[in-house]
């Protein structure tokens, strides 16, 4: 009864342009915002540490190939390359320059994942679908030897890894050691809302028509003006930056410290299942697919032993750990053949009934 | 690159010409020694039976493909080979015989994204959607609904067009390309398919394009009653070659075209 079109009329262009046209949908948001922040507040470090920070941060890499493979419809397989690239940059940046204030440097990494993203994406003029996937694998391998062979990247640090330096926002330590969970989430969360809310103009606008044109039938968006290889280098670029951004908040305001191999083929298969489950094609679909393959198993690994135990079996993390795969593995082919469009698409229908709820249409 | 200047042009002046285009697949000669022109502000028609190279011939008129020999000029420059949004960019749009719409975007969105070419706000405003992107993007809304209440689709506005069943599919696809306010517009079947009601829909809106935006037309049609209707002239291909050219009424009384016709199934 409280969700409904009706009495909100739109009398201009610009209203009905926007994002949010429904009054409930702008309130809800907000609401969502706000609970965010005070999570902060009312949430335990476990919960702010072990599952929102990460739940965000693979939020926002899901976003940037969301942008990539979503609207645009070019399949990457270097989602954790371009990730590296991001935490490597934001490394050189913030030691080199430490008087710069590292919310900046954070920012600035993305730019340089979004260069590396927009040369690997040269080949997309020419070849599509599963040879581009391929031309995105070997930039996965290339990347990541260079993560291992170029000691500069990690200014010869003989462990070879990246370690979060001690870093502050008006005094207050955000990065390193020192800082609290609930200080770095409150970086990460307004980060991610920062983003998400471009992210969400940009694809909104011409530009996410010339994307999603691009995808759905690239003869004729080109045959309309559309230039393939900028636009499909564009959706590289502002991916990558996404996904840059993303791996620096991984390495420095999550794990602390990270080597190499966190950016391996396995966090690029891991982005692309939360793409396909939450929603190809959907900003907000990134985060229930964030949600689902990530936060999921962590409430199993809670729930199920709990659960269990009452009937004396218990439940290992190896096993946990295996009915993860299960369980993804289960969700993914139950949505490539049942929801292609994933998560979004069912909340949408949820939506929808709502709207004309308790009659069926 | 950029789309080269052209002189303003009136009415009845050689529009597009084709010189003695030839066009080959391999061993399939789609289009042998075909000449004709379209004049500003006409209603050209192009039949011919299925196969006949109707279709490589709009191909080839935007860019899509290169003849193989003979040259086509655009406004009396000699067309050089070039990529396919060049030629959009230089004026030139068209419809497809097998609808080609974005499918998962509304009516709305397809025939946004035919603006696309139009629209000029800078990245950075795209990225706050506020000032100038805003202001076009609402701009070209109004331009948009235009077009819209032109084609009659108003209740359609925000359905994706996938859901739409093949008549409409078509008018969006229509709308979409004078979103892009051509110079030439290039039909292929645009009423293929269609009832006799959505084929006398879209004749009204084709002749209305032409009459009130003084649109150059080139329109491949099967329906005999339909071409004489709405063409100033036809041009009748048959097997890649070019049969007879004319007003409808030459043209149909000419024995070559009847008997490329005669008995033939469409
Ligand atoms: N891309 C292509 N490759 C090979 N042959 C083609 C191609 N496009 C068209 N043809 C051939 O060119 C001829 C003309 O086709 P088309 O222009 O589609 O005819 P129409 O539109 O008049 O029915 C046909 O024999 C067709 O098989
Ligand atoms: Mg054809």
């Amino acid at each position: 009864m409280l969700y409904r079109e009706a009495g909100q009329f739109k009398t201009n262009y610009a209203a009905d342009s926007a994002i949010f046209p429904l009054r409930q949908d702008r309130l809800g948001l907000g609401v969502i915002i706000l609970a965010a922040y005070a999570l902060a507040f009312i949430g335990n470090s476990f919960l702010l540490q072990a599952v929102m920070i990460p739940f965000l941060v693979f939020s926002l890499a899901s976003i940037g190939l969301n942008i990539l493979t979503g609207y645009t419809g070019l399949l990457s397989l270097g989602t954790g390359a371009f990730m590296g690239v991001g935490a490597y940059a934001c490394y050189k940046l913030m030691t080199a320059f430490p008087g710069v204030n590292v919310i900046i440097w954070i920012f600035a990494s993305g730019f340089f994942s979004a260069a590396i993203g927009a040369l690997f994406g040269l080949p997309s003029l020419r070849i599509k679908g599963f040879y581009l996937a391929v031309a995105t694998l070997a930039a996965q391998f290339f990347l990541q030897w260079c993560f291992i062979r170029i000691p500069w990247l990690v200014n010869y640090n003989v462990s070879g890894a990246l370690d979060a330096p001690l870093r502050t926002l008006f005094g207050t330590p955000i990065m390193g050691p020192n800082a609290t969970p609930q200080t770095r989430y409150l970086v990460v969360l307004t980060i991610v809302i920062l983003l998400t809310w471009l992210a969400s103009n940009l694809v909104h606008g011409r530009i996410g028509r010339m994307w999603i044109a691009i995808r759905d039938m690239d003869l004729a968006a080109e045959l309309m003006g559309i230039r393939p290889l900028q636009t499909k280098l564009l959706a590289f670029a502002v991916s990558s930056y996404y996904c840059g951004v993303a791996g620096a908040l991984l390495v420095f305001l999550w794990y602390g410290g990270a080597e190499y191999d966190v950016f391996n083929i396995n966090q690029s298969f891991f982005i692309l299942f939360m793409v396909i489950i939450g929603g190809l094609g959907s900003l907000i679909g990134s985060f229930f697919g964030a949600a689902l393959i990530f936060i999921l198993p962590i409430v199993l690994g809670i729930v199920l032993p709990a659960m269990l135990s009452p009937f004396g079996i218990s439940v290992g993390a190896d096993v946990i750990e295996h009915l993860r795969f299960m369980i993804v593995g289960a969700l993914i082919i139950f949505f490539l053949i049942v929801e292609p469009h994933g998560l979004a698409r069912l909340w949408q229908i949820g939506k929808q009934k709502l709207l004309v709820w308790p009659f069926p249409y | 690159m950029r789309a080269p200047d052209h002189p303003v042009m009136s009415k009845g002046d050689v529009l597009l010409a084709v010189e003695n285009v030839s066009l080959r697949f391999g061993g399939v000669k789609a289009l042998t020694d075909v000449s004709f022109d379209i004049r500003k502000s006409e209603i050209r028609a192009i039949i011919g039976p299925n196969g006949a190279g109707k279709t490589s011939m709009l191909n080839c008129i935007n860019g899509f493909y290169y003849p193989t020999e003979g040259r086509i000029t655009f406004k009396g420059v000699k067309r050089p080979k070039m990529r396919p949004y060049v030629a959009a960019r230089g004026g030139i749009a068209r419809t497809f015989q097998n609808v080609a719409l974005f499918k998962s975007m509304s009516t709305l969105d397809n025939i946004m994204a035919g603006r696309s070419i139009k629209m000029r706000s800078n990245f950075f405003w795209q990225l706050f959607r506020h000032g100038p992107a805003m202001k076009e993007e609402i701009e070209h809304r109004r331009f948009v609904e235009e077009i819209i209440d032109f084609l009659e689709i108003q209740h359609i506005r925000k359905t994706p067009v996938g859901r739409l069943p093949y008549g409409l599919q078509k008018r969006v696809e229509l709308g979409r390309a004078l979103a892009m306010e051509p110079e030439l517009l290039l039909l292929d079947e645009p009423m293929a398919g269609m009832n006799l009601e959505e084929k006398e829909d879209m004749s009204r809106f084709i002749l209305e394009v032409n009459q009130q935006y003084g649109t150059t037309i080139a329109l491949i049609e099967h329906d005999m009653g339909v071409v004489m209707d709405l063409s100033d002239r036809v041009v009748v291909l048959e097997y890649g070659r070019k049969i007879a050219d004319g007003t409808p009424a030459e043209v149909k009384g000419d024995q070559r075209v009847i008997d490329a016709y005669l008995g033939v199934a469409h």
